[in-house]
């Protein structure tokens, strides 16, 4: 494709930057706990379902990070996230079911989602 | 690297063609001359300078000049030692004598085997890597002269 | 377009991939396949990052965290732990030393805190194969900019202000360059990019080359523009086959993209760019002898004036920068002049890079603001002297540059500090030096270097560095008098002043430097033949201590002349007639028996 004018070079740029997002810093995070335990309560099952829900809403600038095992195995899946400037919550006995809701309330509208909620930290 | 001697004028001839009537043709023409023979034919200038009516002289003088074209047949495989400042603080002169000796060579010499060609360079330009040499295209560095024999052992 | 949750970054430049780092990224997309990751992180090849001493390096994003040579066997671990289940894996962190905690971090790492990185700005974070990436990081806005909102001279005034220099050596400020070139009246000019990088101990063209391609082809197009020419050339050394291999297809897809090409953007203006492979001769990086080869000739300097602004390549007005340059041009464009013009000294703007090699814990490229010390790049980037010995000295811009002492550790890195030192700024070609080194070698050193690259075409260069040579060969053999002294400076100086081009003019700095910092070590080679740093094979001697010699006959067997002879009952003597100095002996011996004086 020939670029003729600023828009075109906008739009590959806008295109370019999302397959770059997750290089880039100061966004969203949505941090899972992926050690044994996490894993073994299905937490690889909950973060595809949480890259699925944000390709499907378009939610480019959230960043997804795999952590290991913090050491609240009975809650576990553990999803944590951290909006720019507020606490880190952390969610606990996360079900694939919840994440569209946690990242409908809570990435989208900023409403926690309180019967998951388990801690806040700042 | 593959074409034989017979092939020169022919070959030279092809290598030619797309730069009939442009200026600066000179040095990539032996370049290519150089890729398809490993070196430059005295055939290869004879037609150069027929076709291109360009005084013999003239396309030795350039030959001559630059340290990348070589009127005799190379190894088939080319050993680069860097002697980069960098390298020079980090003990190249000590692997450029082991290579010497291993190979029985001179700087600038070949292998009776046309195996191996040795030549000392400038610089490679990875530094942070000294002591570095080059085998055709890739780099090794952090040499050690015990490590020279295993990685030569890769080159046939 | 898939999205994905993470990006592993491998590093793909010439450091590395001699490291192994493609066979890392293959086996990288194995594992991935294997665990049932691939579609979630995706692998990037990226240029150089500038720690070349520790590749191969790896950066696992988002979490930013910096992996260190690692190896083939590695990647499994990295994705298993790390990917898999969240785990950093520790051991292949990078510790700066075994007091301090690993670092995670890209960011936290002390060789990246001091550096502001302009010219590198994309090293090491995009493909350099992906011109979206490129566009990603704010590629080709400053053309854009230019094209549709500029004047030449708009572009010429942006230049000025930022006072930026050419950092290929001489240091001659770009705007005006640009403006010469503009103002020559001509139907065709050239703009040309200076890639044949020669000066020993420098590759920070090219890692830009190989790691950002296309903010060399931008800054040139942008260029091109202000000065109307048409048509670009990049000279790039033949020893550097990747760097033209990534230029090749960042061409290519600017083309395709119609950021190069005819009617770039939609508007008038055309631009075209050749690459032209170096044929392997130092002295092509001089601006009018790399004409000379683009043209077909041998690569001679031809005498100025006429500058190259008014009659330079096939006698048309063109335009010559080195590839830091242009490198530097599209953040100058985006950011305006005084942006770039408030970091930096009085006279010296903006940022440089350095390659720091040698003697020094880590080795690597460095982008630091003008007016640093050299202390702090040695000792707060490069985290000191290797095995902490004493610092010696700094060789500074190459065989054209100088060697600078402990007391000038706190000298403010400019273009005019340095040259008061002796020094030059040169490339950025920075390699430090500690008590091992000797600097009469060093001296010798450079100028076997140059004296071998002289084009023969004036005598004071082709004859006086030959002289010269033969007298620090003299030296170092222990055969110097106190006269060769005087006579090496004496000619050092007609050489500097009646070459014709750089090369000769600045081929005797090493000599007159190290005369004037460490004339005590020539000394002590005329007067008590020694060489103090221990590095002169004809002025030292390898001896056997018979107490520590426990007779294993290792020595014997590894030395390449056969000179060593002993036996189980009697310890081993080495036959000084015929030693070559190799030190052989000394590296192999186990007991710490042969020492060397």
């Amino acid at each position: 494709m020939k670029i003729t004018s600023l828009e075109d070079l906008r739009k590959i740029k806008a295109s370019a930057t999302d397959q770059t997002s997750a290089r880039s810093e100061g966004k969203t995070r949505i941090i899972i706990g992926l050690g044994t335990c996490g894993i073994a309560a299905g937490a690889r099952a909950v973060m595809e379902a949480v890259l699925e829900e944000l390709s499907k809403r378009g939610l480019k600038d959230v960043s997804v990070e795999g952590t290991g095992c913090i050491g609240m195995c009975q809650q576990e899946p553990l999803l944590d996230v951290i909006r720019p400037g507020e606490p880190r919550i952390t969610y606990g006995l996360v079900t694939v079911q919840d994440v569209p809701r946690i990242v409908s309330e809570h990435l989208v509208n900023g409403r926690i989602v309180e019967d998951r909620l388990i801690g806040r930290a700042d | 690297m593959v074409s034989a001697i017979g092939e020169v004028p022919q070959k030279t001839l092809e290598i030619l063609e797309p730069w009939r009537g442009r200026k600066g043709f000179l040095i990539p023409v032996l370049q290519a001359v150089q890729h398809a023979f490993g070196y430059v034919p005295k055939e290869a200038i004879e037609v150069i300078s027929r076709e291109m009516k360009m005084p013999t002289a003239e396309i030795y003088g350039v030959v001559t000049f630059y340290a990348q074209f070589h009127l005799k047949p190379r190894g088939r495989h080319i050993i680069r030692v860097c002697r980069g400042t960098a390298c020079h603080v980090r003990g190249s002169l000590k692997l450029l004598q082991k290579v010497k000796e291993m190979l029985k060579v001179e700087e600038n010499g070949t292998t009776e085997d046309l195996r191996f060609t040795l030549e000392p360079v400038a610089c490679l330009g990875a530094c942070g890597l000294a002591p570095v040499m080059m085998i055709d295209e890739d780099t090794h560095g952090r040499l050690v002269p015990d490590k020279l024999g295993p990685i030569m052992d890769q080159y046939a | 377009m898939p999205t994905y949750r993470s990006h592993v970054l491998v590093c793909g430049g010439t450091g590395c991939v001699a490291g192994g780092s493609q066979i890392v990224q293959a086996r990288m997309k194995e594992e991935l396949v294997k665990k049932g990751l691939d579609k979630e992180v995706l692998v990037v090849q990226t240029g150089c990052h500038g720690m070349c001493e520790l590749g191969p390096i790896v950066v696992v994003y988002p979490e930013g965290t910096f992996y260190t040579r690692v190896q083939p066997d590695d990647v499994k671990l990295i994705v298993e732990e790390h990917l898999y289940k969240g785990r950093v894996v520790e051991k292949l962190l990078y510790k700066p030393s075994e007091k301090m905690e690993s670092v995670k971090h890209y960011n936290e790492l002390p060789f990246y805190a001091k550096q502001h990185r302009i010219a590198l700005r994309n090293c090491g974070y995009i493909n350099p194969d992906n011109i979206e990436e490129y566009i990603a990081r704010d590629g080709y806005q400053a053309l854009a900019k230019v094209l549709k909102e500029m004047t030449p001279d708009d572009v010429i005034n942006e230049m000025k202000t930022s006072g930026l220099r050419g950092r290929g050596g001489g240091g001659f400020p770009t705007g005006m360059k640009w403006e010469f070139c503009k103002k020559s009246v001509s139907d065709k000019k050239y703009t040309i990019c200076n890639a044949d990088e020669g000066d020993p101990g420098a590759f920070m063209d090219r890692s830009i080359l190989e790691g950002d391609p296309h903010s060399v082809l931008e800054g040139m197009a942008i260029g091109a523009f202000a000065m109307g020419a048409d048509e670009g050339y990049i000279y790039c050394r033949a020893e550097y086959p990747l760097a033209i291999k990534r230029l090749k297809t960042a061409i290519a897809q600017a083309e395709e993209y119609g950021l190069l090409g005819r009617n770039i953007m939609g508007t008038n203006f055309s631009f075209e760019i050749h690459i032209k492979e170096g044929a392997g001769a130092f002295v092509c990086g001089e601006e009018t002898a790399l004409m000379a080869s683009i043209e077909g000739e041998r690569g001679m300097p031809r005498p100025r004036p006429p500058f190259p602004a008014n009659k330079g390549l096939w006698a048309k007005p063109s335009n010559i920068n080195n590839v830091e340059t242009w490198a530097n041009v599209s953040p100058i464009i985006i950011n305006g002049g005084a942006w770039y013009a408030s970091m930096g000294t009085e006279k010296s703007k903006g940022t440089k890079v350095f390659a720091l090699t040698g003697k020094v814990k880590n080795t690597g490229l460095v982008e630091v603001p003008m007016g640093i010390t050299i202390r702090e790049i040695i000792f707060d980037l490069g985290g000191g002297i290797i095995n902490d010995k004493a610092f010696k000295a700094a060789q500074i811009g190459g065989p054209s540059g100088g060697c600078l002492t402990e007391a000038h550790l706190d000298t403010p890195v400019d273009y005019e500090s340095l040259t008061a030192a002796g020094a030059i700024m040169g490339s950025g070609g920075l390699v430090i030096m500690d008590e091992e080194t000797c600097m009469v070698d060093v001296a010798k050193f450079f100028l076997e270097f140059t004296q071998r690259e002289s084009c023969g075409k004036c005598v004071p260069c082709r004859e006086g560095t030959k002289q010269m040579l033969l007298t620090l060969e003299r030296i170092t053999r222990g055969e110097g008098t106190m006269e060769d002294l005087d006579k090496l400076e004496e000619l050092a100086v007609m050489v500097k002043e009646s070459s014709l081009c750089g090369l000769g003019q600045t081929a005797p700095n090493p000599v007159l430097t190290t005369l004037r910092y460490f004339r005590h070590e020539y000394e002590a080679h005329i007067r008590e033949k020694t060489c103090p740093a221990k590095a002169c094979a004809a002025l030292i001697q390898y001896i056997v201590n018979p107490d520590l010699c426990r007779k294993c006959g290792l020595c014997a067997k590894n030395c390449p002349v056969t000179c060593i002879s002993g036996d189980r009952q009697t310890p081993y003597v080495i036959d000084q007639s015929k030693c070559i100095k190799c030190g052989t002996c000394l590296e192999v011996c186990p007991f710490k028996a042969i020492r060397k004086e």
